[in-house]
């Protein structure tokens, strides 16, 4: 049974979901190897202001700043004890910046373990604990993404899905040859019938290799399942130019294949690394460029 | 020397448990560990490396022959250490500053263990006085550098200044690698090497300490 609200959401064609967070909060300085999640306390009122551009730019739905706050992922950062808080200050500043024009769908990504070096439950416990502070905080679905391997993505969904709130789920293609199979090897085909086994409500692509590839991905994913399909690719990977990391892709050109992603059967549209405003406000024109008028 | 295909075989499938019950055995019944590892341990790493490179293996397959590998690399150190065949080389490998990727730098760190390599694995995000006192007190003649990010990519230059700053930088090698890293890359920055993957990081190293 997919949840009522994704149902009610994409009943009327395409969303555009949010850009990211990662990359715009590096351009209101935040420093590599700092802890972005952190900034939702510290510094809020930037965190907001990604939020709201966001809104601004025509989301109907919005993420958080909480990518990386499960407690094992925080814990690089010496910053364990404080992943309830963290989570719940990330729901609220989302939620403060939509002020009811945009859902809050909150982020959760993986440990940066590989899974057998971390006891299953405790795992469980980690991912529980940051969905828990994420419902607390105001979240009204979550996401958890940009996962490589299966049986880590399984666990997340589980721990997610106990807060009763709708999940999606989403996977990382970026290996291999087409750019097809997760780090750990999983093709789109195994994805969307796992996802899907283990509960989600929604399922997808996100990050990876560029928007390009993704179009293929989208029909794979969107074939093998009934769920409807969530898709948020990067602006390709940055060049280092003058010591700078910058992504080549233009918001025109990433906007240029919404209309291939929703023929191959994308529900959800939004970008990853290294979009910004710019490409969500263009996503979103061409999906209301092509809503059947009334 | 006894036939230790099997050996070979239960690194290949990432059988840690078949690979150290095989190198006991073998160890009771006299064999010569340092042939184990060049006639058998190494050909298995390298197999593996290609089938990585040509995605008939994935990183879970490439973890688990690592770690067999390893399971039986303990076993056998003690006793190569006893008759004094020295490592190939003293690497010293960590994730440049800023960056907290470690599981490609892992894999680069098992397969030089297993390569004949003494290996220091500084862990990740490392910054250049963590990598400069490293060398010194470890006597290292290589280094390798790991970023995953592009915008972390510099630390690899400010590490290679931190060591020719410190007068090091003529007693080792420095080579690199990561997913955003490139040959020319590593030339503008003035490394004496690159390697795209774990395997041609163990050749790269191995070729270097041969010249
Ligand atoms: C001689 O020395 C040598 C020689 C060879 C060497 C070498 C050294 N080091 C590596 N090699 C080579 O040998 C290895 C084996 O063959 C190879 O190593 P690799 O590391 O390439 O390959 C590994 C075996 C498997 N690959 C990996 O382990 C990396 C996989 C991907 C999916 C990835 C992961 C897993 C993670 N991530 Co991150 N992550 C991505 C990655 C996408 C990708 N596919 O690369 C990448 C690298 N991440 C990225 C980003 C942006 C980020 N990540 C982040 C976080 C994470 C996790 C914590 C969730 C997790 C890390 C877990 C861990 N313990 O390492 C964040 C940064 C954190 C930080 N400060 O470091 C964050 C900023 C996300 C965010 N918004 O917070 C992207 C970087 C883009 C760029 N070029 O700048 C990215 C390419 C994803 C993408 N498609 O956009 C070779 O490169």
């Amino acid at each position: 049974m997919i949840h009522p609200l994704i149902r009610q959401l994409t009943a009327e064609g395409p969303v555009a979901t949010d850009g990211a967070w990662g990359t715009e909060l590096q351009a209101r300085g935040l420093e590599p190897g700092e802890c972005p999640d952190a900034w939702n306390l510290t510094h809020p009122d930037r965190v907001q202001e990604v939020a709201r551009a966001y809104v601004e730019a025509g989301c109907r739905l919005i993420m958080t700043n909480t990518f990386q706050a499960n407690r094992i992922a925080l814990d690089r950062y010496g910053l364990a004890e404080r992943a309830g808080e963290i989570n719940r200050a990330g729901a609220a500043i989302s939620r403060r910046a939509a002020e009811g024009r945009a859902l809050v769908f909150a982020s959760l990504g993986p440990s940066g373990k590989l899974l057998d070096e971390f006891p299953e439950q405790a795992l469980y416990a980690a991912f529980a604990e940051q969905a828990r502070s994420l419902a607390e905080g105001g979240a009204g679905a979550l996401v958890v993404e940009t996962m490589s391997d299966l049986a880590e993505a399984r666990i997340a969904i589980g721990a997610a899905r106990e807060t009763g709130l709708p999940v999606v789920a989403s996977m990382v293609f970026d290996t291999g040859k087409n750019k097809d199979r997760t780090m750990m090897g999983v093709t789109p085909e195994r994805a969307a019938e796992e996802l899907t086994l283990a509960g989600a409500d929604a399922v997808g692509a996100n990050c990876g290799a560029g928007i390009a590839g993704c179009v293929s991905l989208c029909r794979r994913l969107r074939a093998a399942t009934g769920r409807p399909i969530w898709i948020k690719p990067n602006a390709g990977l940055p060049r280092l130019i003058e010591g700078r990391a910058v992504y080549t892709t233009t918001p025109e050109e990433f906007a240029g294949y919404v209309p291939a992603l929703i023929e191959a059967g994308a529900s959800f549209i939004g970008g990853c690394c290294g979009t910004g405003p710019a490409f969500i406000a263009a996503v979103h024109r061409v999906i209301v460029q092509r809503l059947p008028s009334r | 020397m006894p036939d230790l295909t099997s050996l070979y075989t239960a690194i290949l499938n990432g059988d840690a448990k078949a690979a150290t019950a095989i190198t006991k055995e073998a160890l009771a019944e006299n064999a010569d560990p340092l042939e184990m590892v060049n006639r058998y341990m190494v050909p298995a790493m390298s197999e593996v490396g290609k089938r990585f490179e040509c995605e008939e293996y994935f990183v879970p397959e490439l973890l688990l022959a690592a770690r067999a590998m390893k399971g039986s690399l303990e076993l056998l150190r003690p006793l190569l250490t006893e008759r004094g065949s020295e490592p190939t080389g003293r690497v010293v490998i960590g994730t440049v500053k800023g960056d907290l990727h470690d599981i490609g730098k892992n894999l680069v760190a098992s397969l030089l263990e297993g390569g004949g390599f003494e290996v220091i694995d500084l862990g990740a995000d490392v910054g250049p006085e963590r990598f400069v006192a490293a060398v010194r007190e470890k006597n290292a003649n290589f280094v390798c550098l790991s970023a995953l990010l592009t915008v972390t990519m510099p630390s690899m230059r400010k590490t290679i200044e931190a060591l020719r700053a410190a007068n090091l930088r003529d007693r080792v090698r420095v080579l690199v690698g990561g997913a955003p890293v490139t040959q020319q890359w590593a030339d503008e920055i003035g490394a004496d090497g690159f390697a795209p993957n774990a395997s041609a990081a163990v050749t790269l190293a191995r070729r270097l300490a041969a010249a």
